[in-house]
């Protein structure tokens, strides 16, 4: 796997084809937890831990158990056991290890479970046919690429609830779903971009 | 039951009240086809884990419950997916990732959680038909306005020459950025807005005559 390769995974992952603004996964915690800035952070941190986490083991047992096995088709359920095992091994490990880190995850932990970023990411490893380098790649910036999507919309957020004037029918969801339109209309301009 | 319908269908609709399952709602409802392809897929996906779960709901200890879930309802959707490929393989195409990902789609999750392991058999039954068309309904209407806008075109992938519709704004005047991801954003939250409108006209109607009667 060259250098490159690797750049414009990353970059793809990050900018180009973003999660939120391009691809449309993950949108629920996006839109919930994006009210305040310190919260977006935190899950967003969570989000990359978890779509890193998540991109080793699915390829793993993708690889070692579902296609020597011929399983294939039991993909989705298989994936999806694997997440919700990870998130609460993750969820234990940090309770008993690193409680300062839980703390400050703790309650988004679990939610990350029905993001469909995390199995999004997974499936989209195995559609693309990455390897494992490839896959881990991916699964990390894949949840930079959400980190920025929601650190940024959470700033517009906080803004929007201060001074912002709107019709009183688009008060709270749809006004947010506005902004992240614009938003996703500014990401847009990304999609030229390319590492050859 | 009637109220019921009612319920999924406007009261509280799955995704302009319980503002749920943004993810597919926007991302495949650029053509009529993927719209209905979607909805009918969840639709039975639903009822048919409502039904499941509704079965099971003694039996399932509470501590677990939500794995539990996710397994009964990543069965439908392997089903539902297989089926898909093998009978409707363009439709299978182009909703693409969205169809496996119907298992972390949170209506079905939530209606688990808060109907199916709850209720009796027939009512979680009727409540999953409910809800899946409320859901259906939505992805539909996104879909006749974004085409309509964005393609200049009705009934995309289902009726005219070669599936592509009838024509109705010419080419040269269609935005295509209303196809694009910016649109989905757009047109969703402006049909939010709108249903917040109604409900709320609607509830001032009911209290003002209630105030009247007093």
């Amino acid at each position: 796997m060259s250098f490159s390769g690797i750049l414009s995974i990353a970059l793809g992952a990050i900018l180009i084809e973003n999660f939120i603004y391009i691809k449309f996964l993950g949108i629920c915690p996006f839109m919930g937890v994006s009210k305040k800035m310190d919260t977006a952070t935190g899950m967003g941190l969570a989000v990359i831990f978890v779509m890193g986490l998540a991109s080793v083991f699915c390829w793993i047992v993708n690889r070692y158990l579902l296609v020597p096995l011929g399983l294939e088709y039991m993909q989705t359920v298989a994936y999806i056991l694997v997440i919700a095992a990870l998130v609460q091994f993750v969820e234990m490990f940090l309770q008993k290890s690193v409680p300062s880190l839980y703390q400050a995850l703790g309650i988004y932990l679990p939610l990350i479970t029905t993001n469909c970023a995390v199995l999004g990411v997974a499936l989209l490893n195995t559609q693309y046919g990455y390897g494992f380098v490839e896959s881990v790649v991916y699964g990390i910036t894949g949840g930079v690429g959400f980190l920025i999507a929601i650190v940024l919309f959470a700033s517009v957020r906080e803004r929007l609830e201060l001074t912002a004037e709107y019709p009183e029918a688009f008060e709270g969801f749809p006004i947010a779903l506005i902004s992240a339109g614009l938003v996703a209309l500014a990401f847009m301009g990304f999609s030229g971009l390319k590492i050859s | 039951m009637k109220r019921q319908f009612k319920d999924g269908l406007i009261g509280n609709n799955p995704v302009l009240v319980q503002l749920l399952g943004m993810c597919s709602t926007m991302a495949i409802t650029t053509t009529l086809f993927n719209g209905i392809g979607m909805g009918v897929s969840v639709l039975v996906i639903l009822t048919c884990s409502n039904i499941v779960i509704a079965l099971l709901r003694k039996l399932i200890p509470a501590k677990i419950r939500i794995a539990c879930y996710i397994v009964v309802i990543a069965g439908f959707v392997t089903m539902v997916d297989l089926l898909l490929q093998a009978f409707l393989p363009a439709l299978s195409a182009s909703l693409g990732v969205f169809i496996p990902l119907i298992v972390v789609n949170c209506i079905i999750l939530a209606r688990a959680e808060s109907f199916a392991s709850k209720n009796s058999v027939l009512a979680s039954a009727v409540d999953g038909v409910a809800q899946g068309i409320g859901y259906t309904a939505v992805l539909v209407v996104m879909c006749v306005i974004r085409e309509l806008l964005g393609n200049g075109t009705f009934g995309g992938g289902l009726i005219g020459p070669g599936g592509a519709g009838i024509r109705i704004i010419p080419a040269d005047y269609s935005a295509l950025l209303v196809i694009l991801p910016f649109g989905g954003f757009i047109t969703l939250g402006c049909l939010i807005a709108l249903m917040q409108w109604a409900l709320k006209k609607s509830a001032a109607k009911a209290g003002g005559s209630k105030g009247a009667e007093k």
